[in-house]
């Protein structure tokens, strides 16, 4: 059962190949390579706090992408009121836009936390089938909302100035950022890793297996499932804000459904209720589209049936390929 | 005179044209073992139910400790100290023994939103924990995955988990389901070890056990209560032994 | 009032189009606890071989028939072969894998198509409007749909109440395990149903086809508010599609064309169009809230 070591050794690996990667990928001339690693980190993000309710809490929830999409439109929205020189509100007091991480991304979970604790009210009153319905036609709601919101460019979406301002930062750089969004996500995993293990962290995980069992000894499951729900929708928020600066825009195709289908692969691809299975799953998807889109424009055509295979003959997903073989699966 | 534990009053319950629970008024005293027998569809199942909170009644009250739980919810319920244990296992299957009856330690430990310190490793989960595991003698089990124990094993698990919420009164639905003579035999004896500690509302179909331990019997037929007592009384009931045991009423009586 | 009697009229045909997608939807939620993403795709390909027919032939009804048994034989042999396997696993398993046929299927479309869109001309003989009051014209072709939609419901109706069928498929929507017990071939059962499902999603994406454009992708937006139909009339009863249906169909096109007008009342014009649109988009998410929050399992709740 025990192998702290190989475990720990790994790690080191993995962390100092993280490190090193703008410096290494600058050395091979391919230094773009910078720009792909810090796009799958973000997702690796978001796929991370997905992995929270669906993986450990066992709720499907296949409405993610409203929460990030909400998070980019926050940074987005401030952002273009800043440049634009235009407060957001003057009445019942003024409001301006602002360019500073530090205000833009807490608001940017705020907003996003906000509004999966909403969805989570209504969502977590039903299960199964209907949850997922459900969720998927609130993010759809949020989707039409955004493409209606003509002062923001409906549906063409908003390009932003510049990146958000970090005090002591140059958030331009595409290495200096890299960073940020590496602490960010190495800070996600960890605070993750804990929490799943928490007081809060094992009643979710109770309830994922036997609500109730759960409720039957006493646990008020829902206020926990939509505790945990809000906390992702806050941390998908905070990678919608990132993925907003890295590509200096924002549109309702943040917010599309095959997104939020797209999260859902990338966490059954790594391994659904592993800590760092969603990031490996991330990495793979997000390659494989940069592998295969390469050769063909139809890339899809292959990926999709590759889905229903991995469905039908790999269940445990790539953690259950590289962790061990036949293992009881315990979290 | 004491006051129950738990007063059903006139409860009822419908479902289209079927009356599962008709009016029943039912009692049990504080530490008492009462036995609840009743042919199949005579409404156990459905009284259970809404005993623990998972069915409202269309009318009726229930009283638990001296308060109306009728329209409480079921982890509310739990909390006043009214547990239940499931007909059929109702386990954490991923989780061992221990973190089993841990996670019913920690429901009456407060609120769960803490989120830094491993509750696996939180002494003043495991120490309770540990201790309901040695009293129904599965200490040696605590570490195993709930899904690799024994039928007989998950059986007392599963009345472990309920103890481990501290209930002044424990809802038995068939604790025995499933088990061999031997299992039977061991669980009788760890449930009259109980006795006079917390009291119990056993629903059963095990007549040897429920003679065994019950201080009173309530018989339930077509939602109703046919007849309540000792059970000797009730063995001597004719009114029971017409309507329970049906056309084989004297090899049935026999058997009781 | 003319207005609110054509936008009625309107909302119905919209209605009956989401009737179409969800009463499939609904059944193979039901029954199979199956979440079928795919259904869109059929409605899709429908569509797709409709037109493609349609202008080989230069008949319309041709289209419709080949249509339907192509998007029926295409979801027969996808249950046949992969989707049938699923029906006793997780819901998330089966939102993947087909989630991944819909990118298939967009994609192949894409190939053989290519990406522009396609069109389905009306047929002649449904061009044109009928006069329904007297000074009040309305599109020939949208009646039809109605009227076609309302005679599906119908035979619907016969199909389930009075056929052997229909005897199991309700006896499968309120209980599974006795559908087994009655010893029917229930894989039978269930790739029948698959392909009576896909047949009416692939009608619904026929009809569909001349008045919006025929592209990729076209089945999503409709599966999604089918979703919401399911889930507002309460998964598995076919009634309760119906009537929600109906409702969706009118709330989401009443919405739209009476909110800005109504809130004008209220704000400045801009405001009240700016607000007005983004309300609309938003009406029949609000209204299946509104529902869930008072009936958690919809409207006709089909089990327990």
């Amino acid at each position: 059962m025990d192998n702290g070591l190989p475990r720990l050794i790994l790690a080191a690996i993995l962390a100092a190949a993280l490190l090193a990667l703008p410096a290494l990928v600058e050395a091979a001339g391919r230094g773009y390579w910078t720009g792909i690693a810090t796009h799958v980190l973000i997702f690796a993000l978001a796929a991370g706090s997905l992995n929270l309710i669906l993986g450990f809490g066992g709720m499907v929830s296949f409405g993610h992408a409203a929460f990030l999409g909400t998070g980019a439109y926050v940074v987005g929205i401030l952002s273009h009121h800043a440049s634009m020189g235009i407060p957001i509100a003057t009445w019942p007091f003024a409001i301006a836009g602002t360019e500073s991480a530090l205000i833009a991304w807490p608001l940017a979970m705020l907003a996003a936390g906000a509004l999966a604790f909403v969805i989570g009210l209504i969502s977590l009153r039903t299960g199964g089938l209907y949850f997922i319905m459900i969720t998927l036609a609130f993010a759809q709601m949020v989707y039409f909302f955004f493409v209606s919101l003509e002062p923001y460019g409906g549906d063409d979406g908003l390009s932003m100035w510049s990146r958000s301002r970090l005090p002591g930062l140059d958030l331009g750089s595409d290495t200096q950022f890299y960073y940020v969004v590496l602490a960010l996500v190495a800070l996600a995993y960890f605070l993750k890793s804990r929490v799943i293990h928490s007081r809060f962290g094992v009643v979710l995980r109770g309830s994922r297996d036997n609500d109730r069992r759960m409720r039957a000894i006493g646990h008020p499951t829902r206020r926990y499932r939509l505790a945990a729900f809000t906390l992702a929708g806050a941390v998908a928020g905070l990678a919608g804000a990132l993925i907003a600066n890295q590509t200096e825009f924002v549109s309702p195709a943040f917010l599309h459904w095959t997104r939020s289908g797209e999260m859902l692969v990338m966490v059954i691809l790594g391994g659904i209720g592993t800590v760092l299975g969603p990031a490996l799953g991330a990495t793979a998807f997000l390659l494989l589209e940069e592998v295969f889109s390469g050769w063909t424009e139809h890339w899809m055509i292959v990926l999709g049936p590759l889905l229903l295979a991995v469905v039908l003959f790999a269940k445990r997903g790539l953690w259950g390929l590289v962790s061990r073989p036949g293992e009881v699966p315990r979290d | 005179m004491t006051e129950p534990l738990l007063r059903v009053t006139g409860l009822r319950k419908a479902f289209g044209a079927v009356v599962a629970t008709d009016g029943l008024h039912l009692d049990v005293m504080p530490g008492e073992v009462h036995a609840l027998i009743g042919p199949n569809g005579a409404g156990k199942t459905t009284l259970v139910a809404q005993l623990a909170g998972e069915i409202a009644p269309d009318d009726g009250r229930i009283d638990f400790a001296g308060a109306d739980i009728t329209r409480l919810s079921m982890h509310a319920r739990t909390r006043r100290g009214l547990a239940r244990s499931f007909q059929i296992t109702s386990l954490f299957p991923r989780f061992t023994a221990l973190e089993n009856v841990a996670l019913a330690v920690q429901a009456r430990a407060g609120h769960a939103f803490r989120f830094w310190r491993p509750a696996w490793r939180d002494p003043t989960l495991l120490e309770p924990a540990h201790a309901v595991l040695a009293r129904l003698g599965l200490d040696l089990h605590a570490d195993r995955p709930a899904s690799t124990l024994s039928h007989g094993e998950q059986r007392q698990l599963e009345i472990a988990v309920a103890l481990a919420t501290q209930p002044r009164l424990l809802l038995l639905d068939e604790p025995m389901a499933g088990l061999g003579p031997e299992d039977s035999a061991w669980m009788v004896e760890l449930l009259g070890e109980l006795r006079g500690e917390v009291a119990m509302l056993l629903i059963e179909h095990d007549m040897d056990a429920v003679f065994t331990l019950a201080d009173r019997i309530t018989v339930l037929v077509y939602g109703r209560a046919l007849a309540s007592g000792t059970p000797d009384a009730i063995r001597a009931d004719p009114e029971v032994r017409r309507a329970y045991l049906g056309d084989g009423a004297e090899a049935g009586a026999e058997a009781v | 009032m003319l207005l609110i009697l054509e936008q009625t009229l309107n909302g119905l045909q919209l209605g009956v189009m989401l009737f179409l997608m969800a009463a499939g939807l609904t059944l193979i939620c039901g029954i199979m606890s199956f979440i079928n993403l795919a259904h869109g795709s059929l409605y899709m390909v429908g569509a797709y071989v409709a037109a493609t027919v349609a202008q080989a032939t230069g008949s319309f009804l041709l289209g419709v028939c080949a249509a339907l048994p192509a998007a029926g034989l295409v979801a027969m042999a996808l249950e046949w072969s992969a989707l049938g396997r699923l029906y006793d696993r997780d819901h998330l398993d089966q939102v993947l894998a087909t989630f991944g046929l819909i990118l298939f299927f967009n994609e192949l479309v894409k190939i053989v198509w290519g990406a522009q869109p396609i069109f389905l001309d009306t047929p002649a003989w449904l061009s044109g409007s009928v006069e329904i009051v007297p000074g009040v014209p309305y599109s020939t072709y949208r009646l039809a749909i109605i009227v076609v939609g309302l005679a599906v419901a119908l035979g619907l109706y016969l199909l389930i109440a009075r056929t052997r069928v229909g005897m199991l498929i309700r006896a499968g929507a309120s209980n599974r395990r006795m559908v087994s017990a009655l010893g029917v071939d229930i894989k039978r059962l269930y790739t029948l149903i698959f392909g009576l499902g896909a047949m009416l999603a692939a009608l619904a994406g026929v009809m569909a086809g001349p008045i919006y454009a025929v592209q990729v992708g076209m089945g999503e937006n409709i599966l999604i508010l089918a979703f919401v139909v399911i889930v507002v009339g309460g998964i598995g009863s076919v009634r309760g599609a119906l009537v929600a249906a109906l409702l969706v169909g009118l709330v989401d096109t009443l919405g739209r064309a009476f909110l800005p007008t109504l809130l004008q009342l209220a704000f400045d014009p801009a405001t009240a169009n700016g607000v007005g649109a983004s309300l609309a988009s938003m009406t029949i998410y609000i209204f299946m809230a509104a529902i869930l929050a008072w009936r958690p399992q919809g409207l006709f709740p089909a089990h327990g």
